[in-house]
């Protein structure tokens, strides 16, 4: 299946100039030649046929948080080659590539923010840097967002788009599926809603965990998401895979996700989750107020 | 190059015992460890998937809830068993099991033995993913003791779906990977002929996981492997489970759960 490699596109951001920096793009979906300031303006959603073009994380937490909310954590936390992994080059160097290349030191970057006046923490995977892979570093990141987010009772909002595990980092990075699971399994008991919103593309280990566990799930048209990528599934079952296949339109006719959502919509719809969810703050801050308004019992002085 | 060579097809003759086609699948450990396995079937939302077996057994007198992975020996078995490789209803239904060993304060034995779990267009259209994730969460958090044994192969998220616990135990020639290595290949080299070196790259064997830390203990095998003997090999992983389940048992559960959450939560800390 060929796929056209402009699929990244820079949103006006601190970080601007990260993306495609080019003098006419072409549509991945529709073959039309795209003028770059037409579709920044249209955050990366094709004029033309709606195709919505990968953005880079830092560009996609600006486009949703009040500006200069964002507090970013955790930015010197790096992958490390602890297996001394190599394939067509060591993973040092795979690294060391990915960073240059994408001014990213890891596949994912957390914070707290603000987003309709609602205090929040925002975890976001960037695809960018090494396939938005997960390794140890990312599990790492992830949990510490999620944790967070307990600690201060902050709704949690994750974005995904992500390949899966990260092979050059071999079970440490299976085990971060189970870390940040277990992790979300807390924020869970505790009443704190968590937004899910996947993005092109969300496959594999990323799935099978924190990506699939939100209170909510949304995704962006078109985006691909699944376990197992098509081309595995073909060559394992000779099935013909109907059309549609592993969109979010069909994860959604499928009961799997709640909502697609067109990138323009974004602001609006978590801005109405946020209201609905995190009312007063979220539910334990709630409760905590509605005891506060209830007249303490009278002690019971033990004698 | 040639010492590169040789640690790398010893690491491949590793992959190939976790595989022998003789070799004891979960069955033969239930049957041999364990008295009055009552296997328990379907999800009560979809069927019933015969890769993922379980339900309560016997055990010293004390009734354990076991899960695990099957594979077929025969020709028919195998295409009954999908090779070993589970759809999400043996996901969910293992999901049934773990609820219900909280309810009953079960302790559970979950064997691990797949390459995967199943990559089909039906698994993905119920959701394979979110079956395995809300396992890992329910895993992550049951009350009740929970020892894994890798019997064979651990493939991946479809191992871990039924792979969270406070004790992860290895057979001398299993492997645990985060992708098998044909798969590993055709991701970094687009070319499963690698596979080898994938495997040799991945620190699959039990003896890498002891020494990354995530195993716990390594169950010797009779000479050869499991196959040679089926006897010493279930009587070496009865013994083990025995004694771990044992100490298990003896913390409070809270700490116990504890223990579990901070066990995966330092890995890559």
């Amino acid at each position: 299946m060929f796929r056209p490699k402009t699929r990244y596109v820079a949103l006006p951001s601190p970080r601007a100039g990260v993306g495609e920096e080019v003098d006419r793009l072409t549509c991945p979906k529709c073959d039309t030649s795209l003028e770059p300031a037409r579709l920044t303006a249209a955050l990366g959603v094709c004029y033309r046929c709606g195709y919505h073009f990968r953005l880079r994380a830092p560009e996609r937490v600006s486009m949703l948080v009040e500006p200069g909310s964002f507090r970013e954590e955790d930015q010197s936390i790096v992958a490390k080659d602890v297996l001394g992994f190599k394939d067509s080059q060591p993973y040092t160097k795979r690294i060391e590539q990915s960073r240059a290349a994408t001014g990213a030191n890891e596949a994912v970057i957390w914070g707290e923010a603000v987003l309709a006046g609602h205090r929040l923490v925002v975890v976001c995977l960037d695809f960018a840097f090494m396939g938005g892979s997960m390794g140890a570093a990312t599990g790492e990141k992830i949990t510490n967002g999620i944790e967070r987010a307990l600690q201060n009772r902050l709704p949690l909002l994750i974005i995904s788009a992500s390949g899966g595990a990260r092979m050059q980092e071999g079970m440490l990075s299976l085990m971060q599926l189970a870390k940040t699971s277990a992790a979300l399994g807390r924020l869970n008991a505790a009443g704190i809603p968590y937004v899910s919103l996947l993005t092109d593309p969300t496959m594999g280990g990323v799935t099978a965990s924190f990506a699939s566990l939100g209170d909510v799930i949304i995704a962006e048209p078109g985006a691909m998401i699944g376990f197992a990528g098509a081309r595995v599934i073909q060559q394992a079952t000779y099935e013909t895979l109907p059309e549609g296949f592993q969109t979010a339109e069909f994860l959604w006719q499928h009961g799997m996700i709640d909502l697609v959502v067109p990138r323009p919509e974004l602001p609006a719809v978590l801005r109405q989750l946020l209201d609905l969810y995190a009312r007063n703050g979220v539910a334990g801050d709630f409760a905590l107020e509605r005891q506060a308004e209830t007249p303490a019992p009278a002690p019971v002085i033990p004698r | 190059m040639s010492d590169n060579g040789s640690v790398a097809a010893a690491t491949w003759e590793q992959v190939e015992l976790a595989r022998h086609p003789d070799r004891p699948y979960a069955l033969d450990y239930i049957h041999a460890i364990f008295s009055d396995f009552f296997e328990l079937h379907g999800d009560r939302v979809f069927g019933d998937d015969h890769a993922i077996i379980g339900g309560p057994a016997a055990i010293d007198k004390q009734t354990v809830m076991v899960i695990a992975q099957q594979k077929g020996r025969t020709t028919a078995e195998r295409a009954m068993r999908n090779f070993g490789m589970a759809n999400p209803e043996g996901y969910r239904k293992a999901l049934r099991l773990i609820r219900q060993a909280e309810r009953f304060q079960f302790p559970v034995v979950a064997f691990v033995d797949t390459s995967g779990a199943f990559p089909g267009a039906g698994a993905e259209e119920r959701g394979i993913a979110w079956a395995i994730a809300d396992n890992l969460v329910a895993l992550s958090q049951a009350r009740v003791p929970i020892v894994t044994l890798v019997i064979g192969e651990g493939g991946s998220g479809g191992a871990l779906g039924i792979g969270v616990g406070d004790r992860l135990l290895m057979m001398e020639h299993s492997i645990y990977s985060v992708a098998m290595p044909e798969a590993c290949a055709s991701i970094l080299w687009r070319d499963i002929a690698r596979k080898v070196e994938a495997a040799d790259a991945l620190k699959l064997t039990a003896n890498d996981l002891k020494r990354l830390g995530l195993a716990d203990e390594i169950v010797p095998e009779p000479p050869g492997g499991a196959h040679n003997d089926y006897g010493v090999a279930t009587d070496a992983a009865g013994a083990a489970l025995r004694r771990h389940l044992g100490a298990l048992e003896a913390i409070d559960i809270d700490r116990l759960v504890e223990e579990r959450y901070q066990r995966y939560r330092k890995i890559g800390a």
